[in-house]
C-alpha cells in the first residue's frame, strides 16, 4: 500500500502529521451524515484506522462506537502534548471490538484546561487508564469517581509527561519534604 | 518514603475513637513489602470480619518515568528500557517494541528472524509461567513447586544466557530483526528442553491439579465474567479462562505465528482454577510451538534493511502482542526525528490489577493473596 | 549403691507407682533431656528433609551436614536481644509462652516408653494427656492478646479456634479406641496409656488392624486432627508467613519464641505418641503375636543394632564423599566422629542386655520418628488450608465420621 507523504501543512510547524490516506467505510459514513463537520478527519495509515473528532461530540461518538459499533473493548486511554498548538492535547483512546477483529483508534483534541468526560459509564476499565492521564498530563475527567493521581505520590506537583516537565525535573517541594534532599540531584 | 500525606480514601473508617475491634469494618493494610504481593504493591482492605469488601490498590512504588524516558532516546537507545518493565518476560516487551517500530518504518524483520524471535518469546512465556505457577502455589502454601518450577526455569535462562549473554532482561531483539544469530547448538538445546520439560509440567500438574486443597483453594475464587473481562478490559490468560477464545496471537497474527499450529486453551467458569489449567495448558502449546519453529527454521539473513539512524516518518502506530501477562501495546508517535515523539506502553498488569476489586468482593482474607497471584501480575509494567 | 541402682533397672514398676520421688526425678530429667534433644534433631531434619524434597541441600556448613545447625540456632536465639512491645501486657507476655512449654512438657509424665518405662502410670493416663495438652490453647490465647497488636490477635484467636474444633475429633477418635481396650478377657477396659499397649498385645491386635476399617479410620482421623491441633501445615494458616496474621508468636523474639518453638515440636511429639500407644501398638515389636518365638524375638531385637550400624554407615559415606579440600578437614573429622558414635551406639545395642532392655523404647521411639517424618513430608507437599476450609473439615468431616466410627466400634465390639 502506498503512502502519500503530504508535507505539513503551513503553520503547523513541530506537529507531526500523519501520513494517511482517507479512510472509506460505512461507520464513517454513518457518522459523518449524523455528526458532519464534528469528524474531523477519517484515516488510514500503517494499517490502522484513525478517527478524529471535534472534543464536543467526542464522548457522544465513543458511546456509539461501544454500543452500535459493538467495539466492546477500550483497550487504552493516553494522551500526546503538542504545546506548540492550539489546542495542545490529543487524547487518545484505542479500541477493539471483539465480533468484529477490528481495532480502531479515536483521537480528539484539548484545549489547555480543557475537561472531558469519563469514560468510565462506557467501559468500567478506563478507570485507571483516566486516572493515569490525570496524573501524567492534568487532563481532567468529569465524571471520574475519584481522579486522584495514581503512579505519582498524591501531592506532587506537575504533570510529569506534559513537554514543558524537564526530563530530570522533580517536585522541589515533595523532595524536600519527603526525601529530606534538595532536589536536582 | 514516610506516606505522610492522607488522601482521601474512599475506605475511610467512621469515627476516630473507635477501635478496630468496635466497628464493623475493618481496614487492613498489606503494605509495600509483603512476600505475597509480587513487588512493592500496597493493597487496602475493608473488612467485615473475614469477609473483604472492597480492595483499594496503591500503586506507582516502582514508577520510573519509562514513557518520558522513551522521549528522549532514540529508538534504538531505548530498547534495552524497555526489558525492565515487565522484567519476568523481559523478551516479549523487546518483541513488541521492535515490532512497532518496525511498522513505523515499514520494514519487515526477515523470516530467519522472526522464527528466532518466536522462539525465544516462546521460551519467555513458558519461564514467565513457570515463576507463576511457583509463586502462586507459594502464596497458598505450597511451598515445593517454587523450587521444581524455578530448577526448570533456569534451563530456559541458560538458553538466554548462552544466546544473549543476559539470563532477565535480555535485550534480545534489535528494530529489524535480531542482532546475534544462533549460537553453535542452540536447536540442539532448544530440542533437549523441549524433550526435557512435559515431564516436568506433568510433575507440577501432579503436584498440584488434583490435590484436593489445591482445587478448594483456588475453585470459585476470584470469580470474574467474560463480560467483565471485557469490560474491564482484562486480557490474557485471565480473560481466557473466564471463556473466551481470544489470543492476539491467532487474532492480530504478529511475528511468525501464521506459521505455526496451536491452540487457545479455554476455561469455563473464571476462578482461579481455570486460570491455572489455562496456564498449564498454555505451557503446552507453547512447547508446541517451539518444536515446530525449531523445526521449520529457515535460513536467511536475521536483520533487514534498516538505516543506521532511525529517522521513521512523521505518523503513529499502535501494535500489541500477545504477552504471557495479556496484550501489551505499544503506542508511538513519531514526528520524523530520530526521538520518538512519545511512547506509551499499555501494560496488561496495570489494566488486569484493576479487575482485583471486582474478583475479590465477598470473598475471604485469604483469597486475595490467591487472587493476586493469579493475575499474574508484574509491578514493574504495573508502574513502569 | 549399685544394688540400689541395678534394682531399679530391673523392677517391674514406675516410679510414680513405686512411690520413689529419687528414680522419678530421674526420669523426668532423663525424659526432659530426651525431649529437648528430640526437638533439637527434630528441627535439624526438618530443614534438611524439607530441603531435599525442594531439591536444595539445606544447612550444609554449619558442622557437616549441617548435623550442628540446632546448636547454632539455639545460640542465636538465646543471645537474641529481647524485644517486648512497648504497651504489651508484661506479665502475660511472660507467661504465655511458659505455659504453652509446661502444657506440652507435663504430657510426658505418663508417656510409656515401654512396660514399666514410664515416670508414672496413672491409671487416667490418657484423660490426663488430653487435657494438660489442651491447656496450651490458653497460652496461644493469652501470647495474642499480650501483643497488643492486631496481627497477633486475630491469629491466635484462628490458632486457638482451630485447636479446640479439631480437639473433639480428636477425642472421639481416642474415645473409639479406648472402647476396643474393654475387649480384653476381664471384660473392663482401661484408661491408662500402658494398660492400653498391654491390652493391644492381649488382645493380640495392633489397634489399627482391629474391626478393620474401623480402627484404621479412627487412627486416619487422629493423624489428620493431630496435625490440625499442633498448628502444622496443611492447617498452619495462623502462622503463616505470607498470610495477612503471621500468627501469635510475631512480636515475640529470641528466647521466647524458641520457647514457642520448643512447646510446639515438644506438642508433635506427644501427641504423636498418644497416636503411636493407641493404635501403633506402643513399644510393641512389629508382629508381636503373628512372628512369635525366640528366633523372632532375637531378629527383631538385633534390629535396632543394624539400624544405627546403617546410619554409621551413611555417616561414613558421607565422610568418603567429602571435598578433599583442607577446608573441609573438620568437617571431615567430624562427621567421621559422628559415625563412629552411631557406629558404637550400633555395637553396644548388640550386647545381650542391652538389647533386650533397648527393645521398648526402641520400637516407641521408631514409631514416633515415623510420625514426626510424616509431618515434614506433609509440610513440604501439601498447600494451606484455608481458615473457613479448615473449620469444615474439622467439624463437618472429621466429627460426623468419628462418631459414626465410634458408634461403629461399640456394635463391632458387642457383636463380634
Amino acid at each position: 500500500m502506498s503512502e502519500e507523504t503530504k508535507s505539513p501543512p503551513p503553520g503547523s510547524a513541530g506537529e507531526p502529521k500523519p501520513a494517511g490516506q482517507p479512510w472509506l467505510s460505512p461507520l464513517v459514513t454513518k457518522l459523518k451524515t449524523r455528526y458532519g463537520s464534528g469528524v474531523l478527519e477519517a484515516s488510514t495509515s500503517l494499517g490502522q484506522n484513525c478517527l478524529v473528532l471535534d472534543s464536543s461530540i467526542a464522548h457522544e461518538i465513543l458511546n456509539i462506537l461501544s454500543e452500535e459499533e459493538e467495539f466492546d473493548y477500550c483497550v487504552d486511554i493516553t494522551a500526546v502534548h503538542y504545546p506548540k498548538r492550539e489546542k495542545p492535547f490529543d487524547l487518545v483512546w484505542i479500541l477493539y471490538s471483539f465480533p468484529r477483529n477490528q481495532r480502531l483508534r479515536v483521537k480528539t483534541m484539548l484545549a489547555e484546561q480543557e475537561s472531558f468526560p469519563s469514560s468510565i459509564p462506557i467501559w468500567s476499565g478506563t478507570n485507571w487508564l483516566e486516572r493515569e492521564v490525570y496524573d501524567m498530563f492534568g487532563i481532567r475527567f468529569d465524571g471520574h469517581p475519584d481522579l486522584r493521581r495514581i503512579l505519582l505520590p498524591e501531592d506532587w506537583k506537575g504533570h510529569p509527561l506534559r513537554k514543558d516537565y524537564g526530563i530530570i525535573e522533580q517536585d522541589q517541594e515533595w523532595v524536600q519534604t519527603n526525601l529530606g534532599i534538595e532536589s536536582g540531584q | 518514603m514516610p506516606d505522610s500525606t492522607p488522601h482521601p480514601s474512599p475506605l475511610e473508617l467512621g469515627s476516630p475513637d473507635k477501635t478496630f475491634l468496635d466497628s464493623n469494618e475493618l481496614i487492613l493494610n498489606m503494605g509495600p513489602q509483603h512476600p505475597a504481593t509480587h513487588g512493592v504493591l500496597r493493597v487496602i482492605l475493608k473488612l467485615d470480619g473475614e469477609k473483604v469488601l472492597g480492595v483499594e490498590c496503591v500503586i506507582g512504588y516502582l514508577h520510573r518515568g519509562v514513557e518520558k524516558i522513551g522521549e528522549n532516546r532514540t529508538y534504538a537507545m531505548f530498547n534495552p528500557y524497555v526489558d525492565r518493565m515487565d522484567y519476568v518476560a523481559a523478551v516479549s516487551n523487546g518483541l513488541g517494541y521492535c515490532e512497532t517500530v518496525e511498522k513505523l518504518l515499514q520494514i519487515e524483520a526477515p523470516p530467519r528472524a522472526n522464527y528466532i524471535r518466536v522462539i525465544l518469546t516462546e521460551l519467555n512465556r513458558l519461564a514467565s509461567h513457570m515463576l507463576w505457577l511457583g509463586t502462586h502455589a507459594l502464596d497458598i502454601g505450597a511451598m515445593t513447586p517454587l523450587f521444581y518450577t524455578f530448577r526448570d526455569r533456569e534451563e530456559i535462562l541458560k538458553i538466554f544466557e548462552k544466546y544473549c549473554g543476559a539470563r532477565l532482561t535480555t535485550h534480545a531483539f534489535r528494530i529489524g530483526g535480531c542482532l546475534y544469530e544462533t549460537y553453535d547448538g542452540f536447536e540442539h538445546d532448544v530440542k533437549k528442553f523441549i524433550d526435557f520439560v512435559p515431564p516436568k509440567i506433568d510433575e507440577y500438574e501432579e503436584l498440584l491439579t488434583s490435590n484436593r486443597i489445591w482445587v478448594e483453594r483456588t475453585k470459585n475464587v476470584g470469580n470474574i465474567s467474560a463480560a467483565d473481562c471485557k469490560a474491564l478490559g482484562v486480557t490474557g490468560p485471565v480473560l481466557r479462562a473466564s471463556g473466551v477464545k481470544w489470543d492476539i496471537r491467532k487474532a492480530l497474527p504478529y511475528a511468525a505465528y501464521p506459521d505455526f499450529d496451536f491452540e487457545i486453551p479455554v476455561g469455563a467458569n473464571g476462578d482461579t482454577y481455570d486460570r491455572y489449567l489455562v496456564r498449564m495448558q498454555e505451557m503446552r502449546q507453547s512447547l508446541r510451538i517451539i518444536r515446530q519453529a525449531v523445526e521449520g527454521l529457515p535460513e536467511g539473513p536475521i536483520m533487514a534493511k534498516v538505516p543506521k539512524v532511525m529517522k521513521p516518518p512523521a505518523g503513529e502506530v499502535y501494535h500489541s502482542i500477545e504477552a504471557p501477562k495479556g496484550e501489551l501495546g505499544y503506542f508511538i508517535v513519531s514526528d520524523g526525528s530520530t526521538q520518538p515523539y512519545r511512547v506509551r506502553v499499555r501494560p496488561p498488569s496495570f489494566v488486569n490489577l484493576q479487575a482485583l476489586d471486582l474478583m475479590v468482593r465477598g470473598q475471604l482474607v485469604a483469597d486475595v493473596i490467591a487472587v493476586i497471584g493469579t493475575l499474574d501480575i508484574v509491578l514493574g509494567e504495573v508502574d513502569r | 549403691m549399685l544394688d540400689y541402682v541395678t534394682s531399679y533397672l530391673s523392677s517391674n514398676t514406675t516410679p510414680g507407682q513405686a512411690g520413689n520421688l529419687v528414680w522419678a526425678l530421674i526420669y523426668i530429667l532423663i525424659v526432659f533431656g530426651g525431649v529437648s534433644v528430640a526437638v533439637m534433631a527434630m528441627n535439624w531434619l526438618e530443614r534438611k528433609a524439607l530441603a531435599h524434597f525442594q531439591i536444595r541441600l539445606g544447612p550444609m556448613r554449619v558442622g557437616p551436614h549441617g548435623l550442628l545447625q540446632p546448636i547454632a540456632d539455639a545460640i542465636k536465639l538465646l543471645t537474641k536481644e529481647d524485644i517486648i512491645p512497648e504497651r504489651a501486657d508484661r506479665l502475660v507476655f511472660w507467661i504465655a509462652p511458659l505455659i504453652i512449654l509446661c502444657a506440652s512438657f507435663a504430657v510426658y509424665v505418663v508417656i510409656p516408653f515401654g512396660p514399666t518405662h514410664a515416670i508414672t502410670d496413672l491409671n487416667i493416663g490418657i484423660l490426663f494427656m488430653l487435657g494438660v495438652s489442651s491447656l496450651s490453647v490458653l497460652g496461644v490465647v493469652m501470647a495474642g492478646w499480650a501483643s497488643n497488636s492486631h496481627y497477633p490477635l486475630i491469629g491466635s484467636l484462628r490458632s486457638s479456634a482451630q485447636m479446640i474444633s479439631y480437639e473433639v475429633a480428636m477425642g472421639l477418635a481416642v474415645v473409639s479406641a479406648i472402647l476396643m481396650t474393654s475387649l480384653n478377657p476381664s471384660g473392663t477396659g482401661t484408661l491408662s496409656m500402658i494398660g492400653i499397649v498391654e491390652a493391644q498385645q492381649q488382645q493380640q491386635i495392633w489397634y489399627l488392624f482391629k474391626f478393620f476399617p474401623l480402627g484404621f479410620i479412627a487412627f486416619a482421623i487422629f493423624a489428620i486432627a493431630m496435625v490440625a491441633e499442633t498448628n502444622r501445615a496443611p492447617f498452619d494458616l495462623p502462622e503463616a508467613e505470607s498470610e495477612l496474621t503471621a500468627g501469635f508468636h510475631t512480636e515475640y523474639s529470641g528466647l521466647r519464641w524458641s520457647l514457642f518453638m520448643l512447646g510446639e515440636y515438644a506438642a508433635m511429639i506427644a501427641v504423636s505418641s498418644i497416636a503411636v500407644t493407641l493404635w501403633l501398638g506402643g513399644w510393641l515389636r512389629p508382629f508381636p503375636n503373628a512372628l512369635t518365638g525366640a528366633t523372632w524375638d532375637l531378629a527383631f531385637s538385633l534390629f535396632p543394632g543394624f539400624l544405627f550400624l546403617s546410619l554409621a554407615a551413611v555417616a561414613w559415606v558421607g565422610v568418603i564423599r567429602m571435598p578433599k579440600h583442607p577446608y573441609f578437614r573438620i568437617q571431615t573429622l567430624g562427621l567421621a566422629g559422628f559415625g563412629s558414635v552411631l557406629g558404637l551406639i550400633g555395637l553396644v545395642l548388640f550386647v545381650p542386655p542391652v538389647r533386650d532392655r533397648i527393645q521398648d523404647i526402641f520400637w516407641f521411639t521408631a514409631k514416633v520418628a515415623f510420625f514426626m517424618y510424616m509431618y515434614i513430608w506433609y509440610r513440604a507437599t501439601f498447600p494451606r488450608y484455608r481458615f473457613d476450609q479448615l473449620m469444615r473439615v474439622g467439624w463437618k468431616v472429621l466429627l460426623p465420621i468419628s462418631l459414626a466410627v465410634l458408634i461403629g466400634t461399640a456394635v463391632a465390639g458387642m457383636v463380634l
